[in-house]
């Protein structure tokens, strides 16, 4: 099995299995509220860490490049409420003009 | 998916003495497809760089259904860490307990239809389904649930077969897609301090971590900062 499908399988079930358990297992049943909030921030915590080590970080150090210019265009279409499309587009033709000019 | 772009639920257009149907979650779910086909195109397109084949693009899309794990899974294993994909994907993908919980009670039936209709919660349909007091509907989450499900494959394929036609990614700045994505994905999802704090103390973490760890780790090891939310 390549690592590719290791990934498909493994990421597939554990999916399934997550998504499932709440509807499965607990019926109308809460987690306790603090657990609850625990849970709820694990979203922003991960996806800050992936924008980070995919913009600032280059094998294993901080760096400033063409994607971290594309962040910075994306941050400001976000500020200026564009849509999420839109903002994936910006830092995209940000990082690729950069490329062409430096 | 596009995590994060989901507006309030409720079914204030359609309310009144009707209840909702399926074509009510279909219908609202309708402008998020649109968005999140877009995604399914750049999913299948760089999951494709990183040695996947169209098939396993697919079957992902159909298994995992959850946009964000599936370009964090690809991303780190770009960087060559099974482990760290999964565990990131896990992670990323552990919201989907609470809010699987917050909706269980409009998930009836056998254990085999409470397995699948588990499925169609995404942020998206979840949203729509909100009934904005804490309630869900059954029929509008499998309606809008249904429409997102079949964009994101469908779309996924497109992009996976269409990937050769895009070149390297890099000239286009596609690496730089993924972080912006991320970005717009948690925008909405800092909107107060503690989740703002959880964000910053993550990046933190995750930058502190990389040059001691190998790629991927330094993300895992990020889902500490969640436990800002224990503290009362």
């Amino acid at each position: 099995m390549t690592a590719a499908w290791t990934v498909v399988a493994l990421v597939g079930l554990a999916t399934v299995a997550i998504k499932a358990s709440g509807p499965l297992l607990l019926g109308g049943r809460d987690l306790p509220p603090r657990a609850m909030r625990a849970m709820r921030l694990l979203a922003p915590a991960l996806l800050a860490a992936l924008v980070v080590t995919q913009s600032v970080v280059s094998g294993g150090r901080l760096v400033l490049d063409e994607r971290s210019l594309g962040l910075a265009a994306a941050f400001v279409a976000l500020l200026l409420r564009a849509p999420t499309l839109l903002v994936v587009v910006v830092a995209a033709v940000t990082t690729a003009v950069a490329r062409l000019a430096i | 998916m596009a995590d994060g772009v989901a507006a309030p639920g409720g079914h204030g257009a359609t309310s009144g003495p009707r209840d909702p149907t399926y074509r009510d979650g279909a219908r609202a779910a309708i402008p998020f497809a649109v968005a999140v086909a877009g995604f399914g195109l750049t999913f299948g397109a760089l999951a494709r760089t990183v040695d996947m084949g169209p098939v396993a693009v697919v079957v992902m899309s159909a298994t995992t259904f959850a946009g964000s794990a599936q370009f964090a899974a690809v991303s780190v294993l770009a960087e060559g860490s099974v482990a760290a994909a999964v565990a990131a994907a896990i992670l990323l993908n552990a919201r989907y307990v609470p809010m699987g919980i917050a909706s269980a009670s409009a998930i009836a039936g056998p254990w085999w239809r409470r397995l699948l209709v588990g499925q169609l919660v995404v942020d998206e349909s979840w949203a729509i389904a909100h009934r904005g007091d804490g309630t869900f509907d059954r029929r509008r989450l499998i309606g809008a649930g249904a429409v997102l499900y079949v964009a994101w494959v469908v779309s996924t394929a497109v992009g996976a077969l269409g990937a050769g036609l895009l070149g390297d990614p890099r000239r286009l700045g596609l690496d730089a897609a993924f972080p912006a994505l991320f970005l717009a994905l948690m925008w909405p999802q800092v909107r107060d301090r503690r989740a703002a704090a959880a964000a910053v103390l993550g990046a933190a973490i995750a930058v502190a971590a990389s040059p001691f760890t190998p790629p991927g780790v330094p993300i895992v090891a990020a889902s500490v900062a969640a436990l800002v939310g224990l503290r009362r």
